[in-house]
């Protein structure tokens, strides 16, 4: 039964984006350490976790489609989860730098001995466990997705509301996370990381280690998406979308059904931040700030909700212009996002991808009119069914 | 109206009032196993409010509604009651417009409806075959992979018929069928809804007199939400009060 859900989710579009992920996960590292210096394509070393850092959020772009483009939950929270993967694997990292800290407690990270503490709080237990910290990646945004979602979509909140709701979630965290005695390390956050799994988090290796992870993490996203889209279940997610009451009178339970679609973006969006934070070296609680939940919306937007390729490229291309801006006229690029917004907004509201398939669309209806056109002046008939314009 | 044991559908002094304004007043409704049972009535008269109450939309102030002579339908939600074996068409038809015809079919096919169920849920030939079945019984079989979005208004209640004939379900409401409906359509659609009332409860409302004559069922006509007659069609429409408050208007 699930082989056969997997083998109908391997529709082309979602082979061609995991084929070109696994040549990417091989193509940058080998590049990157096996190329001599000075090689026309080797890809120098800064280049390969700022390409990881872009996959990550690509995959943070695609856990949020998968909520909204497709169930038309618009979260504005979605950050939340990245960051709260982020900070399960930020406490993993701190309790690998053991007596290589500044003050050099073998089991204290630095901020808690700054702060007096004395004790490990119960909830970096176990941290120092590779296995145990990924379990959390996963566990905590799926718990939190669970509860925040089973509340708010029992009580039937939708539309702006929801989206009011998340962006609160994400603040009220935000706000959390800056406090000291939460034990997060306060506005600082988690950072001076030394080692991953016993490698040194600044070797070539590792951080080609980890960008590999990262592209191959993003491709079993998609395909789990994907699988999840081309299912029945995926059908309905986007019923609910289109015609939330119609479907429920068709006897699904639509609070689940969010639920579910819910639960399995936020766990996406935690893995993406665990990826992420090695990879920049740092996590704080600015991750938690209402705006970049809200640039994710914009990424997907941009890229094409309701596909999944449109978020990849959507993530990828806006934060690839961003590196750009943020480093030729930084002082622009919060106004050059907005814009970009509004042009998508009223001009491409399918994103770029769309533009491609309404191109693609036009120039095969071309080809077909001009062939009937012909074929029907040779029989000396006038040209009648004209296409119907779109509703 | 008292025995309610041996009906499908059963509505007792039912009243609910919108802002002061009572839409449905003291309405008194039974409807047998296997019957068919056509409701008239002037626009604003509660007719569609009626069907909200029964499938779980809008929770009556007042009265008892009771599916198969036991189920209390007011403490029920639109998903339990659909999965109790109600089924609704709406006076806008209503389809799933991003879909094709035949997921639109294959969403309502009556399948455990659970999220991990529906998630791995693999067509059988046997469920396909019915889908075919009921495509070619609503006359849309050879469009099965156009979008719903592209039917007509008439097509698209053909749709949703089948979508209630997909779901199987033991009571059918059906809101104003036939509207955006030719001639032929309309007689073919009497003639559908009369076959599954052969086995079927089914409730119809209807403005359109010559449908309503094809059912060939009892007719109850509603005004301001309470019965204002009841019969037969030739009864109903002879009633003076009808005439004066539908009819003759
Ligand atoms: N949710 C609601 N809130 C306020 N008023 C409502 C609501 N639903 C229905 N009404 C009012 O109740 C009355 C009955 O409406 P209903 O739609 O049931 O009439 P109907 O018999 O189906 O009419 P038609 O033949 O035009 O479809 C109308 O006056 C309508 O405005
Ligand atoms: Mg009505």
């Amino acid at each position: 039964m699930i082989t056969q859900a997997l083998f109908r989710a391997l529709d082309k579009k979602a082979i061609w984006i995991v084929a070109i992920l696994l040549v990417v996960a091989i193509a940058v590292p080998l590049s990157n350490l096996m190329l001599p210096d000075g090689h026309p394509l080797r890809l120098p070393n800064y280049a390969v976790p700022l390409f990881g850092k872009y996959l990550t959020f690509a995959m943070l772009a695609l856990a949020l489609d998968l909520v909204w483009g497709y169930c038309g939950i618009l979260s504005l929270g979605h950050g939340a989860f990245f960051a709260i993967g982020g900070y399960a694997m930020g406490m993993y990292l701190m309790r690998q730098i053991g007596t290589r800290g500044v003050y050099a407690n073998p089991i204290l990270p630095d901020f808690m001995v700054f702060l007096n503490w004395k004790e490990l709080p119960w909830y970096w237990y176990g941290m120092d466990n590779f296995w145990i910290a990924m379990l959390m990646v996963v566990l905590v945004p799926g718990l939190l997705a669970f509860v925040f979602g089973f509340l708010a979509f029992r009580s039937r909140v939708t539309g702006v509301y929801l989206s009011i709701i998340t962006q609160a979630m994400t603040y009220a965290l935000l706000l959390a996370f800056f406090r000291n005695d939460m034990g997060f390390g306060g506005n600082n956050g988690l950072t001076d990381f030394k080692d991953i799994l016993g490698q040194s988090i600044s070797a070539p290796t590792t951080r080609a280690a980890l960008f590999a992870a990262s592209a191959i993490a993003l491709a079993l996203a998609v395909l789990a998406c994907s699988m999840i889209v081309n299912s029945k279940l995926g059908k309905v997610m986007v019923a609910v979308r289109d015609a939330e009451s119609r479907t429920r009178f068709l006897g699904y339970r639509v609070e689940y059904v969010k639920l579910f679609a819910f639960v399995v973006s936020a766990v996406i969006a935690g893995i993406a931040g665990a990826l992420y934070v090695p990879q920049v070296g740092i996590i704080n609680p600015s991750e938690f700030d209402p705006a970049n939940s809200i640039e994710v919306v914009i990424w997907t937007a941009v890229g094409g909700r309701g596909t999944i390729v449109g978020p990849i490229i959507g993530g990828i291309l806006v934060n690839v212009g961003k590196s750009y801006f943020t480093g030729a006229f930084p002082e622009y690029w919060l106004f050059a996002l907005g814009a970009l917004f509004v042009v998508v907004t009223l001009f491409m509201p399918k994103g770029i991808v769309g533009l491609i398939g309404q191109y693609h669309r036009a120039t095969t209806k071309r080809e077909q009119h001009e062939r009937t056109d012909s074929a029907e002046a040779e029989a000396g008939i006038e040209p009648t069914n004209q296409p119907k314009p779109a509703e | 109206m008292t025995d309610k044991t041996g009906t499908m559908l059963y509505l007792d002094g039912v009243s609910v009032a919108f802002d002061g304004f009572k839409a449905i007043n003291h309405l008194s409704i039974i409807v047998y196993p296997a019957e068919m049972l056509a409701i008239i009535g002037p626009n604003g008269a509660g007719k569609t409010t009626m069907m909200d109450i029964i499938t779980g939309k809008t929770r009556p102030d007042d009265g008892q509604v009771l599916f198969d002579g036991r189920t209390d339908l007011t403490r029920l939600d639109e998903a339990a009651i659909a999965n109790l074996g109600i089924g609704r068409k709406f006076q806008k038809p209503t389809v799933f417009e991003s879909h094709t015809i035949w997921d639109n079919i294959e969403m309502a096919l009556k399948k455990p409806r659970g999220v991990f169920s529906t998630l791995f849920y693999a067509a059988s030939t046997a469920d396909n075959a019915r889908i075919s079945e009921i495509l070619e019984t609503v006359r849309l079989l050879d469009r099965k992979h156009e979008l719903a979005a592209d039917l007509s208004h008439g097509q698209k209640q053909w749709l949703e018929i089948g979508m209630l004939l997909a779901q199987d379900p033991k009571l059918l409401l059906v809101d104003e069928p036939v509207a955006g409906m030719t001639d032929a359509e309309t007689v073919e659609t009497a003639k559908l809804l009369r076959d599954i009332a052969k086995t079927r409860s089914v409730v119809v409302v209807e403005h359109d007199m010559s449908f309503v004559r094809e059912l060939g069922s009892r007719v109850t006509c509603l005004a301001e939400g309470a019965v204002l007659a009841e019969g037969t069609l030739d009864q109903v429409s002879a009633n003076p009060v009808v005439i004066e408050r539908y009819l003759g208007r």
